[in-house]
Formats: structure tokens, C-alpha cells, sequence
């Protein structure tokens, strides 16, 4: 060993250099990962939102933004995914101006982070940029005739829907089930009930919208609860499904807001979602307008019952009555069922 | 570059006391090159363990039991356990089969099957998932609907995991000496007796290494079984999608909970793997 150790030694300084370097690079890729990303000039908008709508934005409302006085030279740097992760994304920092989500909680969850601003509803619609109504989507030809929630129940059929608890988005379709039996005259208890019979019916609760709406096409199922956007979408995508409104069923309001951060460009989008030419770009996409004036009623009929989430209190407290993860209505549902299964 | 096969592959047959160790990274610095590889394994993999454990166990361990003994977590854990233990046996068995044939038998497209062992493992899982549901769902061509039943998360957690215990018991096979088969068989050996008594322990640590990297992967896994397995809660739900929804309910604790008794399940099994083997080689001597 000794008697060549000259040669070793500068083996050794070699080996030694080259893990070192390793080591520099690799922590250098950390880092910059870390700090990536900073500059803001206002001339780019982070948007980060849910997934359905990505078309919308990206052959819609971005181009339509541009073309305004406002928006002209403003660039987007997009992010889509499911809503809850993108909104816990954010939270945990990923850059973001703009942010749209499928459901309110995802926006709160970013108002407790300090990162939107706590005023993100004052404005004339409430921090809504879209709507949607809760549908059932069925083979080509309605086989089975259903119509309503009460089909569900009534007739011999497995229903398809995402677990509300994998799914924030999924929480629209219970409560349209439960509204819907309320709307009929049930009782809170009894309209639990018409949402535990329903849930029964289930032969899969895929973990996200996108993915029950796979499963269905995959030909699982008779019915899918799904949005009308969703629905639309499928088709638009050449899908053979079709869709039915029931008659009572809930409204589905889709919240945006600007970060507090944000550059002013980032709030003349959001505006521009609202003006008539943005909320005409949104019904082309399958979305329904969230001006009463411009709702195009050919294409989006108002079911006779349609109700909100405000008729049961807001989403704060629904979040917690029904889909508390242990004292929630719908996870002793889940518990009630899974006892019987056994 | 790095030391001898017997002192890195941990699939390598056991060859009795190695007489030399192998080649040595050189270093001033022996210290320096295991500082420089611990502080690697440390970023890479401790420190994201390390704060899993310490999330779970956030508000104690009242939380922590609290959040892995719920109904619809210990339902989801027992599926998932069992699952994986049932996919394991059969690829301990089927694996081997599949790593004998390739090895052993020549027949026409011998090249084509080798490479399509490895092929689960590129394929995105949501895709084997969607794949798995058109074959084997309502309108299966083969006339085989299980979709959305626990059988389900069997096959695709079967899936996933195929290369695993082939590619561990091929290269075992391939420098197996045939001569020691042939001796056995001089001396009067049966065929089965040979296989037990000459082939499988030299296989045993092969088979081992391929079952603890299955279980491991079926224990954890998320995206094949999203669409075929249902995931109704207390039927169908496995530990990862239940976990993700801890994670949409903010629950993190519980989330974390749940994957660290995942983690221990996998690291028991490691063990049992180890000591089993162990325990075979003093017998073998």
C-alpha cells in the first residue's frame, strides 16, 4: 500500500473532487428550485386553478384578455391540477397572482395563509367567476329514464361519483342529493338518508372528477354525477354520454381571487373574467354565466329547484357538519356503510 | 469504480466467506466519502422520513393512535396489507416461474417477453389503472369484469410489482452452475429434490430481495388503483387513496400517521426478509 501511495494519493484527490462536486450540484439543484421564479414585473400572470377549466383559459380567456387594452403584452405562466392540491400548492408558496378553484374552502384555505386578502368577495359577484349546476350524466339514450336524484334511489342502478373526501369538487354532488330531497320535502335526517342510499349504490367512488368520468366511459356504472361544465366537456372531447338537469338541484359557484401580492395586471384579469365578452368566452367553454343578464337560457336552462350552498349555511359550516373527516354527517355515512359491508 | 459484485449486489448469490474485500473508493478520506454519501441519503431520504415521523406524532401519541385506529383507517390498512401480502406470495411464485422460463427454455419471442417484464414499470400507473379497467371492467373483451372489487387491487398491485422478483431471481439463475444440478443428479437425485435442496437457496436471497421490494411498492401504491379499484370506503379504499383524502381534509397528522405505520409494516417485513435469510444460509452450511 505504502509503496505507491504517491499515485493513490492523487486518485484519491480526483475521487474526492468528483464527490464534492456531486454533492455542490446536487445542492445547487435544491436551491434553485428553491428560488426560482422571483422577478415580477406585472407583465406575467402566475395563474394557478383547478383543472376543468384549462381550455377555457388557455384558448379562451387568455387570448380575449390579451386582446384588451389591459392586457396587452401580459404573459401567463399556467398551473393546473386538482383543486385542493393546487390551493394547498399556494399555500405552501408556489407563486401564484391568480387562483380558481372549485369550491370556496380552497380560497379560504389561502385567506387563513395570509395570502389572499380577506375582501376577495366584496365585489359584485361575490368572488364567483363561473357557475355550473350539479347533472346526471347516462348512457347515450337515457336508458334507464332518469331524471332526478330520486331516480337514484328509486331505480335499479349503480351510481358513479368521486369520494367527496379524495375530491373537494365531489362535495357539490352530496349536497345536491341532500338538497334535492330537502327541496321534496324531507327532513334533514331523511335527507341524509336519500344521500346514504345513494352512496350504497356506488360501485366506485373514483378519487377525483377526472377520473370518475373515466370510469364511466370505461363503463362503470349507469349514472355519473358530474357538473354540467364537466358533462359539456366530455362531449366537446367526443364522448358518448349525455346529461340531464334535474329539476332540483344545487348551483355550482366557482370562486377566483388575486393573491395579495399580486400585480395590478393579475386584478384586470380577474375583472376581465366578469366583463360580458370574458362571461361569453366562459359559456362557449360549457360554464354558466354568473350574470343573470347574459345567461344564455337555450343552452343553460334554470332548473325550477335550484337551490345554493348559502340555503344550508355557506361552505364554512357545511365543511364541517357534513365532511368533517370524523364528525361529519357524510363520514358516519361512510362508517354506517362500511359496518353493513362487513 | 465501485467494489466487487458480492460486496454491492445484494441480489448475489452467497459465496461463502469472501476471501479479499473488493476494491475501495480511495480517500484521504474514508471519512470524507461516507460524511459526503450519509449527508446525500440524509437529504434524500432521512430527513423527508424523519419529518413524516415527527408529523405524525405532532400531537402525540394519543393523535397518532387516534388517526391509524379509526374504523375507516384500520379498514383501509388491513385491505391494503393483506393485498400486498397476497400479491407477494403469488409473485415469489410466478416471478420465479417467469425468471426460470426466461432463463431456461428457448422458444420463438424469448427476446420480446424479457422486455415486456420491465414494461409495467415505465408505463404511467393512472395509465395501467385505465388499462386495467377496459380489460378486465364492464365491457371486458376477455369477458372478465373485476373492476371496482378487492380482486381488483390485487391485480393491479400484481401489475406493478411483475419485474420485481424476476429480475431479482435472472441474474441468480444465469451464473447458477449447472454443474453442481448435474452431480446431484449422478448421485441419484430426484428433480424435486434438486430443485429444493440445490436450486432454491441459491435462489432464496433473490426471491427475498424481489418480495421485500414488491411489498414495499404494492404497500405505497397509489396511481394504478385509483380508477379499477372503487375506492368505496371500508370495501375497496386502500391506505394511499385513504391518506389522500386525510390530505384534502387538511389532516396532515393523520395522513402522516397512516403512511408511518405503512412505513413500519414495510420495514417488519425487510427484517422478517433478513433474518429469514440469514437464518437459511447457517442452515445451508
Amino acid at each position: 500500500m505504502k509503496s505507491n501511495s504517491k499515485k493513490n494519493r492523487l486518485n484519491r484527490f480526483k475521487v474526492q473532487g468528483l464527490l464534492v462536486f456531486a454533492l455542490v450540484a446536487f445542492a445547487a439543484i435544491i436551491a434553485g428550485c428553491g428560488s426560482s421564479s422571483d422577478s415580477d414585473s406585472g407583465s406575467k400572470i402566475a395563474l394557478v386553478a383547478y383543472s376543468t377549466p384549462q381550455t377555457a383559459y388557455e384558448d379562451g380567456i387568455e387570448p380575449g384578455f390579451q386582446g384588451t387594452d389591459e392586457g396587452d403584452g401580459i404573459d401567463f405562466s399556467n398551473s393546473f391540477g386538482a383543486s385542493g392540491d393546487q390551493s394547498r400548492a399556494v399555500e405552501a408558496g408556489q407563486k401564484a397572482d391568480y387562483v380558481n378553484f372549485a369550491l370556496e374552502t380552497d380560497v379560504t384555505r389561502l385567506v387563513d395563509a395570509g395570502k389572499v386578502a380577506d375582501t376577495w368577495r366584496d365585489n359584485k359577484y361575490k368572488g364567483i367567476v363561473t357557475n355550473s349546476v350539479v347533472s346526471l350524466v347516462v348512457r347515450p339514450g337515457n336508458p334507464e329514464g332518469i331524471e332526478s336524484f330520486q331516480d337514484l334511489i328509486d331505480k335499479d342502478v349503480e351510481v358513479v361519483t368521486p369520494n367527496p373526501f379524495t375530491s373537494g369538487g365531489a362535495r357539490w354532488n352530496i349536497m345536491a342529493i341532500y338538497g334535492a330531497a330537502i327541496n321534496e320535502g324531507a327532513s334533514p335526517k331523511e335527507a341524509l338518508d336519500s344521500v346514504k342510499a345513494v352512496l350504497a349504490k356506488t360501485p366506485a367512488q373514483p378519487e377525483s372528477a377526472r377520473v370518475a368520468l373515466q370510469a364511466f366511459v370505461g363503463g362503470a356504472g349507469d349514472v355519473l354525477i358530474s357538473y354540467e361544465n364537466e358533462a359539456i366537456a366530455a362531449q366537446t372531447a367526443g364522448e358518448d354520454v349525455e346529461y340531464v338537469i334535474p329539476d332540483d338541484t344545487i348551483l355550482i359557484e366557482q370562486p377566483a381571487a388575486v393573491t395579495i401580492d399580486a400585480a395590478q395586471s393579475a386584478q384586470d384579469f380577474l375583472d376581465y373574467n366578469w366583463t360580458d365578452a370574458g362571461q361569453q368566452i366562459w359559456q362557449e367553454q360549457g360554464y354558466r354565466s354568473v350574470n343573470p343578464a347574459l345567461l344564455d337560457k337555450e343552452k343553460f336552462p334554470v332548473p325550477s329547484g335550484l337551490f345554493t350552498i348559502e340555503d344550508f349555511g355557506g361552505w364554512d359550516k357545511v365543511a364541517t357538519d357534513f365532511f368533517d373527516e370524523e364528525n361529519g354527517s357524510i363520514a358516519k355515512i361512510n362508517q354506517e356503510l362500511g359496518v353493513e359491508a362487513e | 469504480m465501485s467494489g466487487e459484485a458480492q460486496t454491492v449486489n445484494p441480489v448475489a448469490p452467497p459465496t461463502g466467506k469472501p476471501t479479499r474485500a473488493g476494491i475501495r473508493l480511495p480517500g484521504v478520506g474514508e471519512s470524507l466519502n461516507k460524511g459526503l454519501v450519509v449527508t446525500y441519503l440524509g437529504l434524500i431520504v432521512l430527513l423527508p422520513l424523519a419529518a413524516i415521523a415527527t408529523k405524525a406524532f405532532e400531537d402525540g401519541f394519543g393523535g397518532f393512535w387516534d388517526a391509524v385506529s379509526s374504523p375507516q383507517a384500520f379498514a383501509a390498512l388491513k385491505l391494503t396489507v393483506i393485498a400486498s401480502l397476497i400479491v407477494v406470495v403469488i409473485n415469489a411464485i410466478m416471478g420465479t416461474l417467469i425468471a426460470w422460463v426466461l432463463v431456461r427454455d428457448e422458444f420463438r419471442g424469448k427476446g420480446f417477453v424479457n422486455s415486456v417484464i420491465d414494461l409495467p414499470f415505465a408505463l404511467p400507473t393512472i395509465v395501467a389503472s385505465l388499462t386495467l379497467l377496459v380489460v378486465y371492467g364492464k365491457d371486458s373483451p376477455v369477458g372478465i369484469n373485476i373492476a371496482f372489487t378487492q380482486t381488483a387491487v390485487v391485480v393491479a398491485l400484481l401489475f406493478v410489482t411483475l419485474p420485481f422478483v424476476v429480475r431479482a431471481v435472472q441474474p441468480l439463475l444465469l451464473s447458477l452452475d449447472r454443474d453442481m444440478e448435474s452431480a446431484a443428479e449422478s448421485l441419484g437425485a430426484g428433480k424435486v429434490r434438486i430443485f429444493w435442496r440445490i436450486i432454491f437457496p441459491n435462489l432464496a436471497p433473490g426471491i427475498a430481495t424481489g418480495v421485500a421490494l414488491a411489498f414495499a411498492r404494492a404497500l405505497g401504491e397509489f396511481g394504478s388503483l385509483v380508477l379499477i379499484s372503487g375506492n368505496v370506503p371500508f370495501k375497496t379504499e386502500v391506505s394511499s387513496v385513504f391518506i389522500r383524502g386525510q390530505i384534502e381534509s387538511d389532516n396532515l397528522v393523520g395522513a402522516s400517521a397512516v403512511s408511518v405505520v405503512l412505513l413500519a409494516t414495510s420495514l417488519l417485513l425487510l427484517a422478517c426478509v433478513t433474518l429469514a435469510q440469514r437464518w437459511g444460509l447457517r442452515h445451508d452450511r
